[in-house]
This record gives C-alpha cells, sequence and structure tokens, in this order.
C-alpha cells in the first residue's frame, strides 16, 4: 500500500466517513473509494453492497479478476445521557468493547469527574452537549438514562432525526408508554418510535446496575453486529 | 465496528513517517471456524515489531517471517494457513479453519 493512500484512508477514518481499499491480490494494484465515490466506482455494485454489509472480503470483479475489498466504517461512538449508577458500571465495560463513550447530563452534581474519572464527561443538556460531541450518525448508539424526560426526551429526538445505530431508553412498560405518546405529539410515527429499544437492554433479568449496563451493552453489541437483538435461533428463515 | 483496527492503521503511518520499514498484513478470506474476521490486520516493522492480528496468535510468527521478505523484496505475497494445509506442521490452526493473509509493503 502506497503511503499516500494510508494517510488518505486514516483521515477519512478521523473523520468518521466510511471508505473502501480495493486490492488485487494477484498484482497487489490498490485504490483507495471513498463513500461518496463509489456511485463513480466501476465497481460500484460490489462496493454498495461491501459498505451496506460492513463485511470486508474476496470476491470478483466483472474482469474475472479476484478483488479485495476492505470496508472501513468510523468507529462506534456510544453517548450516554444520565450520569447515572449504571452508567459508571458502563464506563469500564465499553472501554473492553473498543466503544467510544460519552456521558452527557447536565446535573452537576451527577455529572462528576470525581463520579467519571476515565471517561468523556460533559456536564451540559443534550442540545449543548451534542453540538460538543458532534453530529450524531449512523455510527452512533445512544441511550437515555436519566429516568427524567426533560433530559431524555431532546436526546432521544436527536437519535432518531439522525438514524443513530442504536437507540435505547431506561424506564419501565409504563414510564415508556407515556413517553411514547410525548414523542407522537413530537411528530414521530411508529416505524420511528420503534426504533427505540425500551425496556432498555438483553432480558437478562439483570437487578444491579453492573448487569444492567452489561445488558445495554449487549443489546448494543447485538444490534450492531446482526441488526437485530433477537436471539439467532428467532430470525425468520433466510435472515 | 466494535474493532480497533483503526489504531493498528494509525500506527502502521506513524511508524512508516518516522522511517521504519513497514509491512502490513490483511486477512482477505476465511474458511470455517478462523480465529480473526476478514479484514483484520497485523502491521509488522524491519525488526520484526508487531502490533494487531491475524489469527489471535496461532500463525502470527510465520506470517511476520514472510513480510521481513516482502519489505526486503516488496513484492506482495497471499499466505494461506490452515490444517488442510503442509504448513500446519508448523504452522497451524488449532480452531481447524484455514484463512489466506494477504501481506505488503507500505511504500
Amino acid at each position: 500500500m502506497r503511503l499516500e493512500t494510508l494517510t488518505a484512508l486514516n483521515a477519512e477514518r478521523a473523520a468518521r466517513r466510511a471508505a473502501l481499499i480495493v486490492t488485487d491480490p494477484e498484482d497487489g494494484g490498490q485504490r483507495l473509494v471513498r463513500a461518496a465515490e463509489i456511485d463513480a466506482d466501476p465497481l460500484a455494485d460490489i462496493l454498495r453492497e461491501r459498505l451496506r454489509s460492513g463485511r470486508s472480503g474476496l470476491g470478483e470483479g466483472p474482469d474475472g479478476r479476484p478483488v479485495f475489498v476492505a470496508v472501513h466504517v468510523p468507529p462506534v461512538r456510544f453517548v450516554v445521557v444520565g450520569a447515572v449508577h449504571i452508567s459508571q458500571a458502563l464506563v469500564p465495560f465499553a472501554a473492553q468493547l473498543g466503544l467510544d463513550l460519552t456521558v452527557i447530563d447536565p446535573r452537576t452534581a451527577f455529572a462528576s469527574p470525581e463520579r467519571f474519572p476515565n471517561v468523556r464527561l460533559i456536564a451540559e443538556w443534550p442540545d449543548k452537549a451534542l453540538e460538543v460531541v458532534g453530529p450524531l450518525d449512523a455510527y452512533t448508539a445512544l441511550s437515555a438514562l436519566t429516568h427524567d424526560p426533560k433530559i431524555d426526551d431532546p436526546a432521544l429526538i436527536a437519535a432518531l432525526r439522525a438514524d443513530c445505530a442504536y437507540i435505547g431508553a431506561l424506564g419501565s412498560r409504563k414510564t415508556h408508554a407515556r413517553r411514547v405518546e410525548r414523542l407522537r405529539e413530537a411528530g414521530f410515527d411508529e416505524a420511528a418510535i420503534g426504533r427505540i429499544h425500551a425496556p432498555i437492554g438483553l432480558d437478562l433479568g439483570a437487578v444491579s446496575p453492573a448487569e444492567i449496563a452489561l445488558a445495554i451493552l449487549a443489546q448494543v453489541v447485538s444490534t450492531l453486529r446482526k441488526g437485530s437483538d433477537k436471539p439467532r435461533d428467532a430470525a425468520p428463515a433466510g435472515a | 465496528m466494535l474493532s480497533t483496527e483503526d489504531d493498528i492503521l494509525r500506527a502502521a503511518e506513524g511508524w512508516r513517517r518516522e522511517g521504519r520499514a513497514v509491512a502490513l498484513a490483511t486477512v482477505i478470506e476465511t474458511w470455517g471456524s478462523a480465529p480473526r474476521p476478514v479484514g483484520s490486520h497485523l502491521v509488522i516493522d524491519g525488526d520484526s515489531r508487531f502490533l494487531g492480528s491475524v489469527s489471535g496468535g496461532c500463525v502470527e510468527g510465520e506470517v511476520i517471517t514472510e513480510a521481513l521478505d516482502v519489505i526486503a523484496d516488496g513484492r506482495p505475497r497471499t499466505l494461506e494457513f490452515g490444517v488442510a494445509d503442509e504448513t500446519a506442521w508448523r504452522a497451524g490452526l488449532s480452531c481447524g479453519g484455514r484463512i489466506r493473509v494477504f501481506v505488503e509493503r507500505i511504500d
């Protein structure tokens, strides 16, 4: 790989844009294709499918030559709204998983560096904090954990508008039913509201904050990897 | 998506800019139960220092040896490892899978 190609790839990754490296493993021929350049590429169909699935792999070009496509999508950011006990438990788990975690909470008593020493912490209301985080995108997961609609709702609305990869909200079924009402009034349809995982987390029977954190992260991983949090066995045929 | 391949590629760029000779190994195909997914990287410098993983430790030694040859002559190579291969005696995948690894020099 030419150093210029590697540098350009790393620049795309730093800017949180998807990019692909197309390699002919027989002669080493290689090029970078930025997400915005796919449509104009001779291998557009192959590249589009690779980017959609997020899977790197070997295939055959139209000329019958082997072609390896490496898919580089941005690292997943995880935005947690609510500097609560569960969020404290989330910090080490998220670090292990390589999730780029940010905790947001306007309540400074909660969002204190003493409680959150090893993570990016923003003691602002979500609207302001998300300006610091950068635009939410399809490579961002967001969980709303404050139990306070004044804080949770604006974050959930921003996540729905940005088509975040994962959206979860803490609260009982009853709490969620009231949330659904508010989101409907805000103009969201059933399909959009249905993207919110609530009650949050895989059903592990979690009780302690660490167990709930684990259930949330298990659901995040499942959604990112499979596009669903349903067990493999329960997936419809051909899925 | 949840990987840190990003850091490995940044390291590869940084090492090259420091003037070190660098090779990049990439898993391009897997069959059966392979320990690391397609797209996984191992970056190697001319002094056999490395970062990342293409097999979780099973065949890294062999890949590093080959990478030093790639650094020397600049010719990319595709390596194959697995139980169905005679290299299994030297460097095999105990899980029974097979992998193909593309090794290239960073120029």
